[in-house]
């Protein structure tokens, strides 16, 4: 145990270390020479700064709207695939290809060929609904990017709650059928409190992988338009790599590190139940 | 035999469902296969272009420069800092699982607490170091970076997989008489091999596909697959078909590794389920 | 109800052994005994992963070492990817041929990527590119801070280049105090292109220095359901929409800051020229021009999807059939002020703490040389040319056989952008559609989001204005003297 403590420890407390450091600092790398003690003016300016505001709602919301539906289907998914249905294992296959593509080449895929409003495919495929010329990405870009985060994610939550799933022993769902139970009540009653713990663990790692959304973001509406989908990492991003701002961009580093953190607790403490260690047997 | 239609009417009705939503899933990975195969005005034809002769022209022109570098980079990136994720993250688990530690919940917290802090904010410190260290355009800066990425999520699912082995096993071991390492080795590794097999294509795959850190340090030695990817992307040209065809090449080892360890999943998924 | 924990997350992935069933070296379960590997085979395993293991961290730790040894000497360059850039990248054998002790890697990046990229690298010296491709954005701005190299010196080495060659447009907007700090490998401007047959169906034909209201007049006449009239950059970017605007901007007589550094996007200037172009866009533009970039543009202008397009000269070679066949070529066009378009080239320039400028200068020169022009036109197609850097490239009678009409369009238009008299009035900075400044990368990327914003319906022109006021308003406080 101790390697991987002292390994994790030195190399990953490092940049937060460095972070910390840098974020007391004004320095902004277009301009050698910048380097300057600033006592907590980085974070003096965070106050003001109407863009951290927005880009802290846009994160709690992309990441609710993304875990939110994503659970769903993956749960939806994991049960068709728990039960009698021809051709399970080419399903499941397919069913995880999403989340192979690498992320910039999924979005531009999804931008460029499939949304268009002049040579993408869905608004073709709309015609007849005469939706061909909706521009989603633009119009509706928050939906657009949660959408595409969805199709990447369910296919994650459908493993891991698959998995809980195919460990529920058949006979208590037969057992239950017999009694005359409905689907629907087998379902919330057995199926449900056991896959809860999947579920759960689904939620949790993939609401950290979420919270950290940049490369669709980048690719489909570079934040916009304005600033409707700028999140906290892509503002970071435009802070440190359009703006050159390190000092600043620290400063958002640093804030949205103790933000996750107090979220999280509360978060694990109180709604997820697998954080909690029972005795063991 | 009215039951046994009726199941069969059932099974049939929910297969349609199911290959329903999976074709939609799948579907925008298909269709940029298919882009992979098209010539570059017919990826971006209006209306697009459905039913066309594939050809391989696209193909070509990505595979005529010197490509192999960056996907035998990219391998060892992903293959080495997976192995550190294992070697360094079972120990750990193994600790937190089996013979409690006192404080272990906040060190599992400890260990996912290091993915708050949002890359963009890190990097530029991070370059400044690799460069002190003479460390920017060498593939181990990357081997590095990715094990301490995946690490703390390592360290969460093998922990999982630990807590199932009956505490029994280990008390029989001791009585034998076996040590540590054959205590590992023998008993622990083989009975969670299927765990062993879904975290390490977990980790391979965020390894793979990792852009962002990747093009910050490295240059032309270590360049690694997404990078190969991103250099498609033109501002002066059309691009699509390219950039198709190098995300399917791209994704072809990723996908295989996926194979393969699902073929692990699958056996431990029915020997649990049978009881 | 059953423990929350990890135990039943994994009862799947870990087969549960019954107590008691373990015996020896092998595992039973269900009196089924595991196809583990035997003893023997397991440790051959254990040492093949760990000698694996080694040899890849060894062989990492050795890579990234530097390039080959002895006499050779590797040059990293980084490029922005593009048509004439791949080019580059197929004949480089026939540099390596005549300099066979310089290895050049070419490093292709998206031009954002690139330009992040470089400029860190630039920024904190870590020598990770010794010649990169950087645009007349940022010549001005490094050859102030000292970041790249003089070329004076060496051109004067090289009796070959002949530096009167390039085009007068591009030669001041590389410069820096008279001494050129680039070398330019491509250069562009931005022109009006349109299709002759779809205009002359509603009795129109299109002078060669339009007004922007002729234009407008025009892309309504001929906008229909199916065909739009006229396609206009949406994109967000400063260098993506933000570029044509400006060059609306300017012509309309407007301009970002006075000569006090006072921003100026509260004018009534800003509000029509802004206007003018997004109503247009609305009226007459493509569908999804929140989303229309160069790439999207030319796309459905080869399609036939759009009558007219206003962009970067370079547009035109990508034309294939119909669109080649019909498309006429017009000046930039104006409203209160002439030659309007714009100015971009894509340089080569090299750090001023590298080791290897030698090297470095020897592959910039032939890259950017006369000869490399003709190797091109000979051995990949005259159409394949990188345009807009040599007045000699136009005299070539293949390459106007193979331009034919937009050749001297093209030269014309950069030989006329001057990057330091683009606007009406005096303005203290150089740059025809941007602002020649530090902040303007993410100053002119929140302007042009908020226009997206306006395109997308989500606000009006003068809501975006007033944002767009407030930022340039901080920027051009840190300038004020």
């Amino acid at each position: 145990m101790l390697p991987a403590f002292i390994y994790i420890f030195l190399v990953t407390q490092v940049p937060f270390v460095l972070t910390i450091y840098y974020s007391f600092f004004e320095w902004n790398l277009l301009k050698p020479g910048s380097f300057k003690f600033a006592w907590l003016e980085n974070y003096a300016a965070l106050i003001t700064n109407s863009s951290i505001r927005i880009a802290i709602w846009n994160t709690v919301l992309l990441t609710l709207c993304v875990i939110g539906i994503s659970v769903v289907l993956g749960l939806a998914v994991a049960m068709l695939l728990n039960s009698d249905v021809f051709g399970k294992g080419f399903m499941r296959t397919l069913m995880i290809a999403p989340f192979l593509i690498m992320p910039t080449a999924g979005a531009l895929i999804w931008k460029d060929t499939l949304l268009n409003p002049l040579f993408g495919l869905l608004p073709y495929l709309l015609t007849p609904f005469g939706l061909s010329r909706v521009d989603w990405v633009n119009q509706f870009p928050m939906v657009t990017v949660v959408a595409v985060e969805v199709w990447r994610w369910t296919p994650f939550m459908m493993l891991i709650i698959l998995a809980g799933l195919q460990s529920q022993n058949p006979e208590v769902l037969e057992a239950a059928r017999v009694d005359g139970a409905s689907p629907f009540q087998a379902f919330r009653r057995i199926t449900l409190p056991l896959a809860r713990p999947f579920i759960e663990l689904g939620a949790l790692i993939g609401s950290l992988f979420v919270v950290q959304t940049y490369d669709s973001i980048f690719m489909l509406t570079y934040g916009g338009p304005g600033e409707d989908t700028t999140n906290i990492p892509f503002l970071l991003y435009l802070v440190a790599f359009q703006g050159y701002n390190i000092g600043q961009a620290s400063a958002i580093g640093v804030v949205a590190v103790i933000m996750t953190t107090i979220v999280a607790t509360f978060a694990l403490r109180t709604l997820f139940s697998i954080f909690q260690i029972e005795a063991r047997r | 035999m009215k039951e046994s239609t009726a199941s069969l009417r059932s099974k049939v009705t929910w297969s349609i469902v199911g290959w329903l939503i999976v074709f939609v899933f799948f579907f925008p990975v298909l269709w940029m296969w298919l882009e992979a195969f098209k010539t570059e005005p017919q990826a971006a034809s209006t209306p697009p272009t459905i039913f066309f002769v594939p050809t391989l022209e696209e193909f070509q022109e990505v595979l005529s420069g010197d490509f192999p570098p960056f996907f035998i980079n990219s391998a060892i990136a992903s293959l080495v800092s997976t192995l550190l994720v294992l070697v360094l993250g079972l120990p750990a688990a193994y600790a937190l699982a089996i013979r409690p530690v006192k404080r272990a919940q906040d060190a599992l917290f400890f260990f996912i607490s290091t993915r708050f802090l949002p890359f963009a904010a890190s990097l530029v410190p991070l370059y400044l170091l690799a460069r002190d260290l003479q460390l920017l355009d060498n593939i181990l800066a990357l081997i590095l970076i990715y094990t301490t990425i995946n690490l703390p999520l390592g360290v969460w699912l093998l922990r999982s997989f630990l807590l199932e082995i009956p505490h029994d096993l280990f008390e029989a071991a001791r009585v034998d008489g076996a040590g540590f390492r054959h205590e590992i080795f023998q008993i622990v590794v083989p009975l969670i091999a299927p765990g062993l097999a879904a975290t390490s294509l977990i980790c391979l795959i965020f390894s793979w596909n990792e852009f962002f850190y990747a093009v910050n340090f490295t240059s032309s030695v270590a360049a690694t697959a997404p990078i190969f990817l991103v250099s498609f992307i033109s501002g002066r040209g059309l691009f699509y078909a390219k950039l198709a065809a190098a995300a399917t090449l791209a994704s072809l080892p990723v996908l295989l590794a996926g194979w393969i360890a699902q073929r692990q999943l699958i056996r431990g998924l029915t020997m649990g389920a049978v009881k | 109800m059953t423990t929350l924990s990890f135990d039943n997350v994994v009862k799947c992935f870990a087969p549960s052994v019954p107590a008691g069933q373990f015996k020896g070296g092998e595992l039973f379960m269900n009196d089924r005994k595991f196809g583990f590997p035997d003893r023997q085979q397991r440790w051959r395993l254990v040492a093949m992963t760990a000698i694996g293991l080694i040899v890849a961290l060894a062989g990492a730790a050795c890579s990234g070492a530097g390039g080959g040894g002895g006499s050779s000497k590797t040059l990293t360059v980084a490029a922005v990817d593009n048509p004439q850039m791949a080019d580059l990248k197929k004949l480089l054998s026939d540099f390596h041929s005549a300099h066979s002790d310089i290895d050049v890697k070419i490093v292709t990046l998206p031009e954002d990527q690139l330009r992040q990229q470089v400029t860190q690298d630039v920024a904190a010296n870590s020598g990770r590119f010794d010649l990169f491709t950087i645009g007349t954005y940022e010549v001005p701005l490094w050859a102030k801070k000292g970041w790249i190299e003089n070329l004076n010196p060496y051109i004067a080495k090289s009796s070959d280049y002949d530096v009167n060659d390039l085009i007068p447009g591009i030669r001041t907007a590389l410069s820096y105090k008279d001494n050129l700090y680039a070398v330019p490998f491509y250069g562009e401007s931005s022109m009006l292109m349109y299709r002759k047959d779809m205009l002359a169906a509603k009795g129109i034909t299109m002078p060669d220095h339009p007004t922007w209201d002729q234009v407008a007049a025009a892309a309504k006449a001929v906008h229909t359901s199916s065909t739009s009239g006229i396609c206009l950059r949406g994109l967000p970017g400063w260098g993506e929409q933000l570029a044509p605007l400006d060059t609306v901007v300017n012509t309309y007589g407007g301009r970002w800051f006075d000569q006090q550094w006072n921003a100026q996007l509260n004018t009534q200037q800003w509000k029509d020229a802004v206007s003018f172009y997004i109503n247009l866009i609305k009226q007459a533009g493509e569908p999804g021009a929140g989303n229309a970039g160069f790439v999207e543009c030319l796309n459905a202008y080869n399609n036939g999807k759009v009558a007219m397009w206003y962009d970067a000269t370079v547009g035109a070679s990508n034309f294939t059939g119909d669109a080649a066949k019909n498309s006429g070529y017009a000046y930039a066009p104006t409203k209160v002020k002439d030659w309007s378009g714009w100015l971009w080239a894509w340089s080569l320039a090299m750090p001023s703490s590298s080791k290897k400028k030698d090297a470095a200068w020897t592959f910039a020169n032939w890259a950017t040389s006369k000869d490399y022009i003709k190797l091109v036109g000979q051995k990949l197609g005259w159409a394949h040319v990188p345009p807009g850097t040599r007045t000699s490239t136009y005299s070539l009678a293949e390459y106007q056989a193979a331009a034919g009409g937009f050749a001297q369009v093209t030269m014309e238009s950069i030989a006329h952008a001057d990057v330091t008299h683009a606007t009406v009035d005096p303005v203290p900075y150089v740059g025809i559609q941007y602002v020649d400044i530090d902040e303007f990368q993410q100053l002119g990327d929140q302007v042009s989001q908020e226009f997206a914003k306006v395109i997308a319906g989500g606000q009006t022109v003068d809501q975006a204005l007033a944002k767009a006021q407030a930022l340039a308003d901080a920027v051009g406080k840190k300038y004020k003297t």
